[in-house]
């Protein structure tokens, strides 16, 4: 009965207007959020979400697993760019030193906002596999990003019909469309002209929106640890 | 669990959660009884459809439109494109500035057609707008904005930056209709390719470049154009979810920089309608 202490004061903070505490707001979301609250909150009250296991670090369910599932690819794309600067390639030009710096920063703020709000319902870090990255090759590094910011883009889009709070529904659009800058100028970069071209925009003017399990699957080969997502809402 | 202290928690901050209930504090104490009457694992839902109606989501603003709304943006968008890759030495000549530009013009094409087809679907009328419906000087603030190229692209930079702004604000609004929302989302995250586009374009630009720009937004109005303050109200904002991004080790225009900020619709119509004639 523990968790129904926890909801109120989750409601307070709600109800504070500012989202006072970071911590988890799990249950005020199924409340507030959409159909079937109930039900989730049945559920959540009764089984832990985030637990590691022999099947990898589960994302957890309603929107707190959504919200891990896009900490899952901060975590990834800020261990990347974090490589990136530290081991920069040889003769990285200032502009794109300074540019890549930026986008480890945002990167660096997306996984640590997410760490803060998620709060014990948090996923634990992951651990990253960079093997198949030569960070010392200009076309390599900026290959990699261009993966990771596409996908990012495609991830967000994908997810936020999945979600049910407005309020995580905006915050996951103020984080998008900063990915979407970047993919557009990791592409620049590479290829003048290239931010929206028809590899990801399609002809009705749409760029890619990818399920969780696409995404995943392409993420994978990034990371050591498992991401079982099977508990997502689809 | 208590339900009832609960209520009489978030009564001490919001006053009127009865009233958000229902209009009638008598329903409330029906509920109360309601409540000691049903089994443990039944109330939550109880609760939580009650919490729903109160709190929930709900979409004042019909998906129509919503997309009506999109439409007219995009409408501005193409023509004002449009006549910018028309008009002649405007964009540099053989440069790929001639391709970034008709992309873009294409793209926000291919979303007038789109939105137009999905209010149709709907069984509503779009909006309809042709070129002579938009003054794209603002009343003559951007008297130059077809023959001075660093004002196009200026005035294209706070199109693009508004237009992300403006979806943004829209998604709450259409979570309701899951497809057109990722639809929406789609188009969002082309805007904002766009904007990132075109603010690269702006730093070495033939006839006056904004060499401090960055492919993201810096603070509050980083485009130069102080009339554009609007466009750009609120873009400092350095909490999310009552998380100070600066407190996680980044800098305040890194906090700035890492999440874009919404508009409503009203604040956009405003935007809007200083171009349209």
């Amino acid at each position: 009965m523990k968790n129904f202490q926890q909801e109120e004061q989750e409601v307070l903070h709600k109800e504070s207007g500012i989202f006072g505490a970071s911590l988890h707001r799990r249950s005020f979301l199924q409340y507030a959020g959409a159909g079937a609250a109930g039900i989730a909150l049945v559920a959540a009250g009764c089984k832990k979400d985030n637990e590691t296991s022999g099947s990898g670090v589960n994302l957890g369910s309603g929107d707190i697993g959504i919200l891990n599932y896009a900490y899952a690819l901060e975590q990834l794309e800020a261990a990347f760019y974090d490589a990136v600067i530290k081991t920069p390639y040889s003769n990285m030009p200032a502009n794109e030193l300074s540019l890549l710096t930026d986008i480890r920063d945002h990167e660096l703020a997306h996984r640590e906002f997410f760490k803060k709000a998620l709060g014990t319902s948090a996923i634990p870090g992951l651990e990253v596999d960079f093997t198949s990255i030569n960070f010392s090759s200009r076309q390599n590094v900026l290959a990699t990003a261009k993966v990771f910011e596409d996908l990012g883009v495609s991830a967000y889009n994908g997810a936020g019909k999945l979600i049910k709070s407005a309020d995580y529904l905006l915050l996951a659009g103020k984080i998008v469309s900063v990915e979407a800058r970047h993919a557009a100028l990791i592409r620049d970069l590479i290829e003048n002209g290239t931010f929206a071209n028809m590899e990801v925009i399609d002809a009705n003017g749409l760029d890619k929106a990818r399920t969780p399990a696409e995404v995943l699957s392409m993420a994978q080969s990034f990371l050591k640890t498992s991401i079982n997502a099977s508990n997502l809402p689809s | 669990m208590n339900i009832i202290s609960i209520l009489e928690e978030i009564e001490k901050v919001d006053a009127e959660v009865y009233e958000r209930f229902s209009p009638r504090r008598a329903a409330m104490k029906q509920f109360y009884s309601f409540g000691s009457k049903v089994a443990i694992a039944a109330a939550p839902l109880a609760l939580g459809s009650m919490f729903k109606k109160a709190y929930g989501q709900t979409s004042t603003v019909a998906v129509d439109a919503v997309l009506n709304f999109a439409l007219k943006l995009e409408y501005l968008e193409y023509y004002f494109y449009q006549q910018g890759a028309a008009a002649s030495g405007l964009v540099p000549a053989g440069t790929p500035a001639v391709a970034a530009i008709n992309t873009i013009r294409d793209h926000e094409l291919a979303h007038v057609n789109l939105l137009k087809g999905a209010i149709t679907g709907l069984g509503k009328t779009p909006v309809s707008f042709t070129a002579s419906n938009f003054d794209y000087t603002a009343g003559g603030n951007f008297s130059t904005v077809f023959s001075d190229y660093p004002t196009f692209l200026a005035v294209a930079q706070v199109f693009e930056d508004t237009g992300v702004r403006a979806y943004k604000g829209q998604a709450g609004n259409l979570m309701a209709t899951p497809s057109v929302l990722q639809t929406a989302l789609q188009i969002h995250s082309v805007e904002a390719r766009h904007a990132s586009h075109i603010r690269q374009m702006r730093k070495t630009a033939a006839g006056g470049g904004v060499t401090a720009l960055k492919p993201w937004i810096t603070g509050a109005n980083d485009s130069g154009v102080a009339a554009a303050a609007a466009s750009y109200a609120g873009e400092d904002n350095i909490i999310q979810a009552g998380v100070t991004i600066t407190s996680l080790g980044v800098s305040a225009s890194a906090a700035t920089e890492s999440f874009d900020e919404p508009l409503t619709m009203a604040q956009v119509n405003s935007i809007a309608s200083l171009f349209i004639k």
